[in-house]
């Protein structure tokens, strides 16, 4: 039980710098979610699974649908990232 | 009047200009006279002469914009690289002393589970060890969050209800049933309805087979609520996620044939929730804190209806956070419902 959270730790670690460090807007959000479905595990490991529900709803369902409608708000979605889908829009 | 600032930098170097400009005039006007003393009645020449002075006004007054915009421009990126450099320092400042801040306050934390930590206090034995008797919640948990803090989960449900107040203020299109504009602002609504999916074979298919399970789901967790882990905002969650599935599979017409997602609906469903939600609680303080019998029992604990008002209060929660969570997505994707 301790080596899977340890693991989960490090993997949340390593998605949270990744989130930041990720250029394209896209695969950031996904991997905000992986990091907060890998945050829900953790707290069913806690003992709390009131907890781990709302998180894996919350979390990684309803937050990550609305940065993705966000995105697409403001066509950050059209190319690979967001300053070229920006660029798109402009010669139409 | 005699203004605070004359002897600033910007003023004197406008004094500066004005008084150079002055001097190019004075020095023209000596070139021009000087260069045309036989004829200065020729209306050639004064055609000529004229041309000259304006054009060399026109370069004058060039040169002086130019120097302005120097300045400015000079004094702008100097003041901005200033205002940068200040601001990572802060920034940096401020992100040591937080992660310092943080790192020994986990570093002075007692160990997990340890039996003297100071959050094993008697509110926490109380609650474990009356909970089941006093609220009748097999969940612990739900005892705590819709019984003992009611008050903190009406406050969390309103948060939701501003929140999507704000959202129906910004972002609100009113749209007619077939869903073109009404009200709003121009280029709204059509914009996104362009990304809509049409017809996606896998999504609707998956959608079909899943969206009843994950409703389902979410009603389990809602109504379950004081028997096992869940309650109103887990389960409103799960319920909202469905059904934004289904309105991604199918679109919004397909929405638009239940009567249940309608503008009004919205706004009765979440008003009811709440205001049944602080009525209740209003009646259980009352009666809590004279020492009456409150009309609610606990029943028995474990049965569906049992531990009094939270399971309405659960329903209420869930019914606000899944209208919530669709809200924000709609609203969002198209202005509205």
């Amino acid at each position: 039980m301790d080596i899977l959270s340890i693991t989960l730790l490090i993997f949340i670690l390593v998605s949270a710098l990744a989130v930041s460090f990720t250029k394209n807007l896209l695969s950031s959000i996904i991997i905000f979610m992986l990091q907060s479905l890998a945050m829900s595990v953790i707290w069913m490991l806690l003992e709390s699974p009131d907890l781990a529900i709302t998180e894996a709803a919350v979390g990684a369902g309803v937050t990550s649908l609305l940065f993705f409608v966000a995105l697409k708000k403001i066509h950050g979605m059209d190319a690979a990232g967001g300053a070229e889908g920006v660029k798109h829009e402009e010669k139409e | 009047m005699k203004k605070k600032n004359e002897n600033s930098r910007p003023r004197r170097f406008e004094k500066w200009v004005v008084k150079g400009s002055a001097a190019l005039d004075r020095h023209l006007m000596r070139e021009l006279e000087a260069g045309v003393g036989e004829k200065p009645f020729e209306s050639e020449r004064i055609v000529r002469r004229e041309e000259h002075r304006e054009e060399m006004r026109a370069r004058a007054w060039l040169n002086e914009r130019l120097i302005y915009i120097k300045l400015h421009e000079r004094m702008r990126t100097k003041g901005e690289r200033r205002i940068h450099a200040v601001y990572m320092l802060l920034a940096t400042f401020a992100v040591i002393l937080i992660i310092g801040a943080l790192l020994y306050t986990v570093s002075q934390m007692p160990p997990s589970g340890s039996p003297d930590a100071p959050a094993f206090n008697t509110v926490a034995e109380r609650y474990i060890e009356n909970g089941l008797e006093e609220t009748g919640a097999v969940n612990i948990v739900a005892g705590m969050i819709l019984d003992y803090r009611a008050f903190d989960t009406l406050g969390e449900s309103n948060v939701l209800f501003l929140a999507i107040c704000s959202v129906l203020l910004l972002l609100r299109v009113k749209l007619d049933r077939k869903g073109g504009v009404v009200e709003g602002p121009p280029g709204s609504g059509e914009d996104d309805l362009r990304y809509e999916p049409q017809d996606d074979m896998i999504l609707q298919n998956l959608a079909d087979v899943l969206v009843p399970f994950i409703l389902l789901l979410g009603l389990y967790i809602v109504f379950n609520g004081h028997l096992s882990p869940g309650g109103g905002f887990s389960g409103g969650a799960v319920m909202g996620a469905g059904l934004i599935l289904y309105v991604n599979a199918h679109g919004y017409s397909g929405t638009r044939r239940f009567r249940l997602f309608s503008y009004g609906m919205f706004r009765w469903a979440t008003f009811a929730a709440l205001a049944f939600y602080a009525m209740s609680k209003c009646y259980s303080f009352f009666t809590g804190a004279n020492h009456l019998k409150s009309i609610v029992g606990t029943g028995t604990a474990g049965s569906i209806f049992s531990a009094g008002l939270i399971l309405p209060l659960n329903i209420c929660v869930g019914f606000v956070v899944a209208f919530t969570m669709y809200g924000f997505y709609t609203l969002f994707r198209k202005g509205d419902f």
